[in-house]
């Protein structure tokens, strides 16, 4: 099992079985999802006329918010029992780990959004005026930015002081680019405008930082 | 070296006094702003100057990921310190410009919005670098710096073209500029790279003798153990 | 505050962050050379 993909597989099943074995996670962050959704229902009217020029921008931001929560704990079950010393001892490239943890990072916050969804489509009363297929294509891509970049930096933040403050910190600022992107892509495929622009940039946004990540984990994973 | 540093102290302050002079009385007064658009001429500046200092940060630390010398970790340091204080500056002042002219105190244009992210990217970097412990501070602000700076087209660009679906009022001023503002522009431009160049100078020495007093300490700390730990 | 007003107080500003600035970099450097100072007795 020496072979990359072996290691990406044999760890992102490793997760995924915790997961799915524990349910302490899936089933905290069902309620949260739930919870932030009703939240938003109380603080932006989902009656009003301008709920389906701000959807876009409330659906992302919930997103968020939970893509968050989720990877502030995935790091951290790493750290209890120190897996992340042996990694950084064992002959696995560095790269293995990052994509695992970004591909199990991906699958929960997807989950997450698949809970989250069929809830602000019936509060809001969402239809997409646009093709809807692309609200996919916008959900994965937009997905990804943020767990490439949020793996990254739970790893970066793992080591210093006030971990869980860390992440947001600095994870929004760099998402910045990618978060309007999503939202502007969302609302123009709801409303029924050309989304093509902001697909491609959150398309180039991931190839970026994707490779940029990958190069800069293992110089992350060792620091010393 | 150390005599150099008053000698250039002198130079800066008075190409500062021949930027203001300029500035204040030379440029010609604008024809719709008035005399409030002479705030131009320390808002631009301060901006361009604190993106050369970015860019700088970024060079530093492409070059400790690969040399690991402590110098070029102090040059990324300072340059983000002095950077993100010159921005603040240009942050500052736009909206100070944007109140007389427009009549609101910001304006989402494009400008001002990018630089406000930058300005949030390089805060959170100076963010790391103080939560982080240690050894790894280096390492791990490098890195970030990396991503931070491969966000910063994507920045200028994505606002850009929101701006363009969305237009905002725009501050900073577009068309045509009188060939004497130009001077005056790059006068203060250049005072102010030197300013900023004493300044980092500065905080780079200050970096330096911050390292030396923590070695310090360290070899204490070794050498006179307390307690008994044998 | 008229359009002067504006002007001045921008111009003070940027003098007021930079001197700030300046300024805790002295004192930070004052305070570790007397600090050093004291280690190297």
């Amino acid at each position: 099992m020496t072979k990359p993909s072996g290691i990406v597989r044999a760890t992102l099943l490793k997760d995924l079985r915790l997961e799915w074995r524990s349910k302490d996670a899936i089933n905290s962050m069902l309620f949260f999802s739930l919870l932030v959704v009703v939240v938003f229902s109380f603080s932006f009217d989902p009656t009003s006329e301008e709920s389906r020029q701000i959807a876009g921008g409330l659906i992302w931001v919930a997103f968020l918010f939970a893509a968050v929560v989720a990877l502030n704990q995935t790091w951290a079950r790493e750290i209890r029992n120190q897996v992340l010393d042996a990694y950084r001892v064992s002959p696995a490239p560095a790269n293995s780990l990052f994509i695992a943890k970004a591909l199990g990072n991906f699958i929960f916050v997807l989950v997450l959004e698949a809970l989250m969804t069929p809830l602000f489509i019936m509060f809001y009363r969402l239809r997409a005026l646009g093709p809807a297929w692309q609200l996919l294509v916008v959900g994965a891509l937009g997905t990804w930015a943020l767990v490439v970049n949020g793996t990254f930096f739970a790893a970066m933040s793992l080591r210093t002081r006030s971990r869980e403050i860390m992440l947001p910190l600095l994870l929004f600022p760099i998402s910045i680019p990618a978060i309007l992107a999503m939202v502007q892509a969302t609302t123009a495929i709801l409303s029924g405008e050309q989304a093509r622009f902001w697909i491609v940039l959150l398309a180039t946004y991931d190839l970026v930082f994707t490779t940029g990540c990958l190069l800069l984990f293992e110089t992350v994973l060792n620091a010393e | 070296m150390k005599r150099l540093f008053p000698i250039l102290g002198v130079l800066t302050a008075i190409l500062l006094c021949y930027g203001l002079y300029q500035a204040l009385v030379v440029a010609p007064t604008e024809q719709t702003m008035g005399d409030v658009q002479r705030i131009f001429y320390y808002h631009v500046p301060s901006a361009w100057t604190a993106f050369i200092l970015f860019f700088i940060n970024f060079v530093a630390s492409i070059l400790y990921l690969v040399k690991r010398r402590s110098a070029q970790d102090m040059v990324a340091l300072t340059t983000a310190e002095v950077g993100v204080v010159f921005l603040t500056v240009n942050l500052v002042t736009g909206p100070i410009w944007a109140r007389p002219v427009w009549g609101i105190w910001w304006t989402w244009d494009w400008r001002l919005t990018s630089t406000l992210v930058m300005w949030l990217i390089y805060v959170s970097y100076l963010f790391l670098r103080r939560f982080s412990s240690g050894g790894q501070t280096p390492t791990l602000a490098a890195a970030l710096a990396v991503l931070g700076a491969l966000c910063v087209p994507f920045v200028y660009f994505s606002i850009w073209f929101f701006r363009t679906q969305h237009p905002q009022p725009v501050i900073g001023g577009g068309g045509s500029i009188d060939p004497r503002m130009w001077r005056a522009l790059l006068v203060n431009w250049l005072a102010f790279s030197c300013f900023a160049f004493m300044v980092c100078w500065s905080r780079y020495r200050l970096e330096k003798l911050q390292r030396e007093v923590d070695e310090a300490h360290a070899m204490q700390s070794l050498l006179a153990p307390r307690g008994g730990v044998r | 505050m008229n359009g002067n007003g504006y002007l001045f107080a921008a111009y003070a500003i940027t003098w007021v962050i930079h001197i700030t600035y300046m300024g805790t970099i002295l004192s930070r450097y004052a305070r570790l050379k007397r600090e050093i100072e004291q280690l190297k007795k």
